[in-house]
């Protein structure tokens, strides 16, 4: 017995018969997905909560529709969509802008897919954390006759920051799993490939732990972190929860 | 505050616009299913792409001086993913058919085989629609095999299940979940002779309808790039031809592959 | 520091007037957008496929339904011994709903569906049981899988809805001389449940959402039916876009669904 778990855990080994080398290159793959995925959207977020709290009523109705939109229909459904019709169309719009004829690798457009669903989620917690930012500190800062960038730099977004990391400490869980599905459009992050090594050596529920241990893991470490940006944004703040 | 709205989307835009790199337009991007198909093609533990049409693949790329990468998707988005210019060309067991032929393009065969039905060894029936009467066929998605099993199997059987990957199909196959699988019988060899397929033997050949079952396998391409196919066509011509192609299927099989 | 409430649940516009200029603009040029998407696309497949449609989106609304109820029987559990104890019970829990909620649920369904369904396969003892019938199919796997996600989910919740109950009505009804397990039933748990309702749209919209990735372990629904008309007519955006219409219109009925509901449940204030 002990010498049978003994083999099937060097299934799990680092080097060539072990496939503990694919497991750790997909699980950099996924974690590339997600910060990727994860600042595209914090980027788009920020235009997003902009453009709903300060645009014009056309700009915030097309930002109700993004937001409404992507929220209402599955993830797994957006990245299909996105997948193929949306990098069809940002390589022509790339063309146009004069880049040429981009050729999008799978990794851009899985991010770029992460990166527009997080984008609407960014939008909603950023515009709920920015509203939090009482109104006289921006009243203030603009009669100190801040140009309206800086004003978003230097007393919009840290004076929001506190409000707006517990919301986008939850996007950052969500993109991290979000990865996951990825694997059904065929990208080689740590699901696809465990689910590959699994079904090379059939050793289904061995590759399977081990794949829910590294998401774990990045879960834990992430808690870890998140907990330690939010004592630093809360500094000098009052307690309130 | 408008201002800043449009500086973000600016800083959104070349975001994206970095994010997409540098491109490379003269490689080919060779597409094929991003799951085991052994012997065909499958993933080993050091994360590279083996098998017969990995060999085949790199044989063409060469002889057609292609500068080829391999680039795995996802079976049921392959057609998809070469219309939509993903991929160049799809190099993953597709049978050549009446039904793909309005969507695609292909090249001349390169390989040919039976379809046959497997199932467990405990169990008597053969590859008729009165012998798979009752039963849960498996069979993968977008294949010549679910087209078939659904025409001729689909009104008898109790259900035909289908999967992404012949893998997961043999795989249920082999947990009891399914009663029959119905593929292309080289894949089949290959999981009956391994420790899994123990438990299963092959039930028969099914009738031929090459209407459905087509004409062989050949590399997919988009329709209207005749320059590649000409290029690829000539490759196997002459990998058939100075014995590369017999070199390299010696290796999997003992029998030739290209059929009649 | 993850609250689940954190999660940006989906709100429904603010309707307001539907006749602003640039309203009508946008309803003009999304309505010659629709109409381009009607004409030039292909959907003639529509007619021949609409009854399996139908029956996929029963399938998905079947297991949506099944899932939240079930697993909200759980989730109760889960976050009340979370705020009582006993002790190791609470940490049971706690693991239970971290791991649940630190892994994607694809990896959970796959888990169960390949690792467990295969491990069943190899006892004689299980294949030859009355539940193999049940076991050799992929649809209990989905239901586990989405039950367990949905249990851990919103345990986590009511966790919070537990102890969010102000103690004063507790020390009230204790004061009145209630038995603990007439002050749980007739004050604590409907005081919770009452507080985790807003919560719970969000969480059954967030559930739909999650039900497609069945279609991955073989179970044909909306999804799944969809996916089979991609394979069959080679289109790729089409039959996309008609499934994203379906889950905005299943979404829309049910945050509706929800709103009446609450409308319906007296609440002061908010």
């Amino acid at each position: 017995m002990a010498a049978a778990s003994q083999s099937v855990f060097d299934l799990l080994a680092y080097d060539a018969p072990g496939w503990g080398g694919v497991m750790l290159g997909g699980f950099y793959m996924s974690l590339k997905l997600a910060f990727g995925g994860y600042f595209l959207g914090l980027a788009i977020g920020i235009g997003g909560a902009c453009g709903k709290l300060y645009g014009g009523p056309l700009i915030r109705d097309l930002m109700e529709i993004y937001t409404t939109l992507i929220r209402a229909v599955p993830d797994l459904v957006l990245m299909l969509l996105l997948y193929y019709a949306g990098t069809d169309a940002l390589s022509q719009l790339l063309a146009l802008m004069g880049y040429g004829a981009v050729d999008i690798n799978a990794l851009m457009a899985g991010i770029f897919v992460i990166g527009a669903v997080q984008g609407a989620y960014s939008t909603e917690v950023l515009r709920g954390a920015i509203k939090a930012v009482p109104v006289g500190q921006i009243e203030a800062a603009r009669a100190y006759g801040m140009s309206p960038l800086m004003v978003l730099r230097r007393v919009t977004l840290p004076a929001m920051l506190p409000h707006a990391i517990p919301g986008l400490a939850n996007l950052w869980m969500i993109a991290t799993k979000d990865t996951a599905l990825l694997a059904v459009i065929g990208l080689s992050e740590l699901t696809l490939v465990t689910r590959q090594a699994a079904g090379s050596t059939k050793a289904y529920m061995l590759f399977f732990l081990a794949a829910g241990a590294l998401y774990l893991a990045l879960t834990l470490v992430s808690n870890v972190v998140i907990r330690l940006i939010e004592k630093r944004a809360r500094r000098g703040l009052v307690r309130t929860a | 505050m408008k201002k800043a709205f449009a500086i973000a989307i600016a800083a959104a835009t070349v975001t994206l616009g970095a994010l997409t790199g540098a491109a490379q337009a003269d490689q080919v991007k060779v597409g094929f299913a991003a799951e085991p198909y052994p012997p065909f093609t499958s993933p080993d533990a050091s994360g590279n792409w083996v098998g017969w049409e990995v060999d085949f693949q790199k044989a063409i790329c060469a002889e057609a001086k292609l500068d080829c990468v391999i680039t795995p998707v996802a079976w049921d988005g392959i057609i998809p993913a070469l219309t939509s210019k993903k991929i160049d060309m799809i190099i993953g067991s597709m049978s050549i058919t009446e039904e793909r032929l309005k969507t695609i393009d292909f090249s001349d065969k390169y390989y040919n085989t039976p379809t046959v039905v497997i199932g467990p060894k405990d169990q008597k029936f053969d590859a008729t629609p009165e012998g798979l009467k009752g039963k849960v066929i498996g069979v993968q998605v977008s294949t010549i095999h679910q087209a078939y099993a659904t025409k001729y199997f689909g009104p008898t059987a109790s259900e035909i299940k289908e999967y992404q990957t012949q893998d997961e199909a043999n795989n249920d196959l082999a947990a009891g979940r399914l009663d029959a699988v119905q593929a292309d019988s080289v894949a089949l060899d290959a999981f009956l002779k391994s420790e899994q397929g123990a438990c299963c033997d092959v039930k028969g050949v099914v009738k031929d309808d090459p209407s459905i079952l087509g004409l062989g396998v050949g590399v997919g391409l988009r329709k209207g790039e005749t320059e590649l196919k000409d290029k690829i066509n000539a490759a196997i011509k002459a990998i058939r031809a100075n014995g590369t192609y017999d070199t390299f299927s010696k290796k999997y099989f003992d029998f030739d592959i290209y059929g009649k | 520091m993850s609250e689940p409430a954190a999660i940006p649940a989906y709100v429904p516009p603010k309707a307001r007037s539907l006749f602003e200029p640039h309203r009508l603009v946008l309803m003009a040029i999304f309505a010659v957008m629709i109409f381009c998407i009607a004409w030039f696309m292909r959907w003639d497949w529509i007619p021949q496929y609409s009854g399996k449609l139908v029956s996929g989106i029963g399938e998905t609304l079947l297991m949506l339904f099944a899932t939240t109820i079930v697993g909200f029987f759980f989730a109760v559990p889960i976050g009340l011994v979370q705020v009582t104890g006993p002790k190791p019970l609470a940490w049971l829990s706690l693991v239970f709903c971290t791991v649940i909620r630190g892994t994607p649920l694809l990896l959970q369904l796959w888990l169960l569906y390949y690792g467990l369904g295969s491990l069943f396969a190899q006892y004689p003892e299980i294949r030859q049981s009355f539940l193999w019938p049940y076991l050799r199919q992929a649809w209990p796997y989905g239901f586990a899988a989405l039950t367990i996600s949905f249990a851990a989910y919103e345990g986590e919740v009511m966790r919070g809805a537990f102890a969010g109950v102000p103690r004063g009505e507790l020390e009230a009804a204790q004061a009145f001389g209630m038995s603990r397990f007439k002050m749980f039933w007739r004050i604590w748990l409907p005081r919770a449940v009452h507080r985790a309702l807003p919560t719970l749209n969000g969480e059954t919209v967030l559930q739909l959402k999650s039900t497609p990735l069945i279609a991955t372990i073989t179970v044909v629904d909306v999804f799944g039916v969809i996916s089979r008309v991609r394979q069959d007519t080679y289109l790729t955006y089409e039959p996309l876009l008609l499934l994203a219409l379906i889950y905005l219109c299943l979404t829309g009925l049910l945050i509706l669904g929800f709103r009446t509901l609450e409308n319906r449940i007296p609440s002061r204030g908010a």
